[in-house]
């Protein structure tokens, strides 16, 4: 087993494996991405009953919860990538970082509009300082830095290597923004999803909820797969294996 | 693993802990500061400053919402369970604000110990349920069926969670 795990690594550190390997899945996580956002958003908007308190303006929470998660989890995912990126010198670990990081950032974007669209009819506010809603503005800009560290160095080496010690810094931020709301007094509410414990929302109510999470993990793996399939077609560009590619040769015809 | 990769990954381990650790301290001596708003509590026991503004927040005391006669302007208590504070505001109220309600105000207190809120936030707990079901909640602990009240409940925003949201 433990073997079969390093094989995979060492697998995955090679540029042209991925490249090959995931040409099969674009199709299929597509396709699971077309169908759970359809099923999830039809079922949310239009089949779960209106909330007790918040009537319909609870149903933005199909959009703001599934994007709030796969923000931080892209955070860590990028955390990880830099961290192996630091310690084995891995490439393709680099690659997978710049391409996360523009998508976890957009996520996190797609966090704070929807927040404050559902804060201003619920709370009665647009924003309000408090932990929560600070610390997930802060990862905001975290992803802005590491972007930029990523994009901005010229020395492709030095670019990724800062680029991944930002977000092994930056990754401390990810258990604030979850506990704030046990921390500290803050007007958001305390989670509904948790983890040890039943969620606190109706089943007609949560189903497409859990749906649409899975799907905009879905959705993020693809995109991801896809950004980092142009990382390696530009930075192997000048070896033979990318070079014979079929979609390569159209281009050249 | 070799020793310069093994070394690498010790210090990454060290720096991400040691700054974590850094961030904890931080975050663990600013917490009064980080705290959105005072608890009726931190008022009744003087530790809220006079005539500077401050957000305070609590459950809006049942019975306790005293409209004006001529104007926008309401009176209320809020409650954290322990103490009460007595709000003041001239506005429009958001549209979840009611009694029992968790609210955040922020203004100045007053010589008499009343906060005068320039604004009034209104918070929603994290239970979502269909009115039907909080209707035959409310309906179930009211006849004190204790059996009826878990066939509705349906193992989701039992009645002591639906109250939590008082638990400031």
């Amino acid at each position: 087993m433990w073997q079969k795990l390093v094989r995979l690594y060492h697998r995955l550190g090679s540029p042209k494996w991925f490249y090959e390997i995931t040409s099969g899945w674009i199709f299929w996580l597509t396709l699971v991405s077309v169908i759970g956002c359809v099923a999830g958003l039809v079922m949310g908007l239009l089949f779960a009953p209106a909330d007790y308190q918040q009537g319909d303006s609870f149903r933005i929470i199909y959009i703001h919860v599934p994007a709030a998660i796969v923000a931080q989890s892209a955070f860590m995912m990028m955390a990880v990538s830099g961290a192996v990126y630091l310690v084995w010198k891995m490439k393709m670990a680099a690659w997978v970082a710049r391409a996360v990081a523009p998508l976890g950032a957009s996520f996190c974007l797609i966090a704070l509009f929807t927040g404050a669209i559902w804060g201003k009819p619920t709370w009665g506010t647009w924003w309000v300082w408090d932990a929560r809603l600070t610390s997930m503005l802060l990862l905001l800009f975290l992803y802005f830095g590491v972007m930029a560290l990523q994009r901005a160095i010229e020395s492709e080496e030095a670019s990724h290597k800062a680029g991944a010690i930002l977000s092994l810094v930056g990754v401390v931020n990810i258990p604030i923004i979850k506990y704030s709301v046990e921390w500290w007094n803050t007007l958001h509410q305390p989670a509904t999803l948790k983890l040890t414990e039943k969620p606190s929302m109706a089943p007609e109510m949560l189903w497409p909820l859990l749906i649409m999470i899975v799907t905009t993990y879905v959705f993020f793996a693809l995109m991801v797969i896809l950004r980092t399939r142009n990382e390696i077609l530009w930075h192997e560009r000048k070896r033979g294996w990318v070079q014979e590619l079929p979609e390569m040769l159209g281009g050249k015809r | 693993m070799n020793p310069k990769r093994k070394k690498r990954l010790q210090l990454i381990i060290f720096l991400v802990i040691g700054f974590g650790a850094a961030v904890g301290l931080l975050m663990y001596s600013l917490s009064q500061n980080i705290n959105l708003f005072h608890t009726p509590s931190q008022i009744a026991a003087g530790e809220v400053p006079q005539g500077r503004t401050i957000r305070a927040g609590g459950l809006v005391v049942e019975g306790s919402v005293k409209r004006d006669n001529s104007g926008l302007g309401v009176t209320f208590e809020v409650t954290d369970g322990a103490a009460n504070a007595t709000i003041f505001y001239e506005g429009i109220l958001p549209d979840l604000f009611r009694e029992g309600q968790g609210i955040v105000a922020m203004g100045q207190l007053d010589a008499n110990g009343v906060l005068q809120a320039s604004e009034v936030l209104a918070k929603h707990d994290e239970n979502y349920m269909p009115p039907e079901v909080k209707e035959a909640l409310e309906q179930a602990h009211k006849d004190g069926k204790q059996s009826m009240q878990e066939a509705a409940n349906g193992g989701y925003g039992t009645d002591s969670e639906t109250n939590k949201a008082g638990a400031y």
